[in-house]
């Protein structure tokens, strides 16, 4: 049977990077192809969702080669609720940029978009320290590419800036593999889990790991050079800069943090501690400096550097239900931010300006973009029914089993600041300006107004689907810090 | 002190050079060439210590990790000089903005 094939890993991983390379050769079939590869994707992910729901974990040898030489793919719950995600981010932001994007720049942006799904998707389903070092590399570089698509200085310099960024990081990664490989023989997670030991050189491999990995992610202090990539790339690429990138070093990170770092309590409770810290600065200062933005696309990349910041909450708690509100956090930022990137770059290419000051009664112009933003902004500040409450009651549910309360004020925190920067945004966006209108006003693709739309109700209806997604989540159960 | 254990501390000389160099350099060429000195500092310390004892033969597999990382250095070093060109056409130098000199 065709379903019941093992290859579906491979060809989540093989259909885009194929994709790409197509719509690099055939031009002027690019759209087309581009959309069917799309499509073609999302379904290979939904037939490997099925397998993973119906017969549990799924494992792959590439070329039949097992673990200590050959590289091995692994799918339980939590890769699979990732590779979803990006399946439905993707196949959104394909519909999204074939409106967004004309002529040269759409034979640019295809083969860029659909490499960095391939490595996205073979950074997901990696149970090797070594290959997931490359999938991160791929991703780098095509995220690189993306982001200096739009041109001009701000996005060229943005660009650069990333690219070395994004370098050291891997640099620093890559010591640490080699030092890993090193000390226990084997880059394959499953075995370095049952070899590690906390000792000296172990607490160098994690330093250079950790802070090679949140550099990569953006976590306060280390995001001064996400705002300025995220916001100057265009449209379809901020979302999936901000929806999906940002999380796949954190994904490595979260994976390394409960299969491979061999912590004891001391090690637990200090660099737990420190990681919960600073998220929770993350959480405050990117509320604040997201209030202080005048244009709304910085206002929304800011309040990504802010969400980065829950995801470190559950750290020092580091409780199974603490872990699920982490890959929760992830699902509902992913899912609203791409909302509302569409709808802040509708606005943006609707009045050929994106100041918050002068967005003179949006909200009679752009109705469904205006509702988009509205209801991906009740989903970042946690409010009930959408996925971030299911989040954030997760979250605050392990603060409280762990006795660890406080984090939950970090909770309520950025959820009055994301509350306090969405209702400056609807603010302005109903009243009239003073000023003389505009008249030079372009008209919106249908499409790209009810792809943002769409994508906003995913974001809350993500709060009524928990317990079919909380049941994904214990495939393989990948929270336990048991082998994989 | 084994010849192998001499590499390897070399390459983490090379990967703190590096280091020192992407951060203190402004002009974006030098910084490009601190990320290679990193680079090889990684592969000196990969290659090296794949020797485990001095009379057995090295494992190959760090080698062919320190093969894919050359392939993907290469690859991040061509998109890096081409940006930089960019940037020089822009900005009319090849410094990002917050380390221009006023």
């Amino acid at each position: 049977m065709l379903l019941d094939s093992p290859h579906w890993i491979t060809i989540v991983i093989l259909l885009p990077i194929l994709g790409g390379v197509a719509c690099f050769l055939w031009r002027q079939h690019i759209v087309k192809l581009a959309l069917a590869t799309s499509i073609g994707t999302v379904a290979s992910v939904g037939i490997l969702s099925l397998q993973v729901i119906r017969n549990g974990v799924q494992r792959y040898e590439m070329g039949a080669w097992n673990a200590p030489l050959g590289i091995e793919l692994y799918v339980d719950g939590l890769s699979l609720l990732m590779l979803l995600v990006t399946a439905i981010v993707g196949l959104a932001t394909s519909i999204y940029a074939g409106a967004y994007f004309k002529g040269k720049k759409a034979n640019l942006f295809w083969p860029l978009w659909l490499f960095l799904w391939s490595a996205l998707n073979a950074l997901f389903v990696s149970a090797d320290i070594f290959n997931l070092y490359v999938t991160l590399e791929l991703i780098g570089l095509s995220a690189v590419a993306l982001v200096a698509l739009s041109g001009g200085a701000n996005a060229i310099t943005a660009a650069m800036r990333y690219l070395l960024v994004s370098l050291l990081g891997s640099m620093l990664y890559l010591m640490g593999v080699a030092l890993l490989y090193h000390s226990y023989g084997t880059a394959d997670m499953a075995l370095l889990s049952l070899r590690t030991e906390m000792t000296p050189t172990m607490w160098l491999i994690m330093g250079l790991m950790t802070v090679g990995l949140l550099l990569k992610t953006a976590l306060f202090p280390l995001h001064f050079w996400l705002p300025s990539a995220h916001a100057s790339a265009p449209v379809p690429v901020s979302a999936l800069l901000s929806a999906l990138v940002v999380k796949a070093s954190f994904y490595i990170l979260w994976r390394l943090w409960i299969v491979v770092f061999p912590l004891d309590n001391y090690a637990q409770a200090n660099l737990g501690f420190i990681l919960g810290t600073l998220g929770s600065l993350a959480v405050v200062w990117g509320g604040i400096q997201a209030l202080r933005q005048t244009r709304l696309k910085l206002l929304v990349a800011y309040s990504t550097v802010m969400q980065i910041g829950y995801l470190f909450l559950a750290f020092p708690l580091a409780n199974i239900i603490g872990w699920k509100a982490t890959l929760y956090f992830i699902l509902a930022h992913a899912i609203a931010k791409t909302a509302m990137f569409m709808a802040a770059g509708n606005i943006l290419l609707y009045s050929g300006h994106d100041s918050i000051n002068n967005l003179d009664r949006m909200a009679q112009r752009l109705p469904l973009s205006i509702a988009a933003f509205a209801l991906s902004s009740i989903s970042l500040m946690g409010l009930p029914p959408s996925g971030g409450f299911i989040a954030k009651w997760l979250l605050l549910e392990a603060t409280i089993v762990s006795g660890q309360w406080w984090w939950g004020l970090v909770l309520i925190t950025g959820g009055l600041l994301t509350g306090a920067y969405a209702f400056k945004v609807l603010g302005y966006a109903f009243t009239q300006e003073d000023s003389v209108n505009r008249p030079c006003l372009v008209s919106i693709p249908k499409r790209m107004e009810w792809m943002a739309l769409s994508m906003a109700i995913f974001a809350i209806v993500l709060g009524f689907i928990a317990p079919f997604i909380l049941e994904i989540m214990d495939i393989g159960s990948p929270f336990s810090g048991e082998v994989l | 002190m084994t010849p192998a254990f001499l590499y390897a501390l070399v390459g983490i000389v090379l990967f703190t050079i590096g280091l020192y160099g992407l951060i203190l350099y402004k002009h974006l060429l030098r910084k490009i060439l601190a990320i290679n000195i990193m680079g090889s500092g990684v592969f000196l310390v990969m290659v090296a210590l794949a020797a485990r004892t001095e009379d057995a033969v090295p494992d190959a597999v760090p080698h062919a990790m320190v093969i894919t990382g050359i392939v993907v250095a290469v690859s991040a070093t061509a998109l890096a000089l081409a940006l930089m060109l960019r940037v020089n056409e822009e900005m009319g130098q090849a410094v990002l903005p917050e380390d221009r000199e006023v």
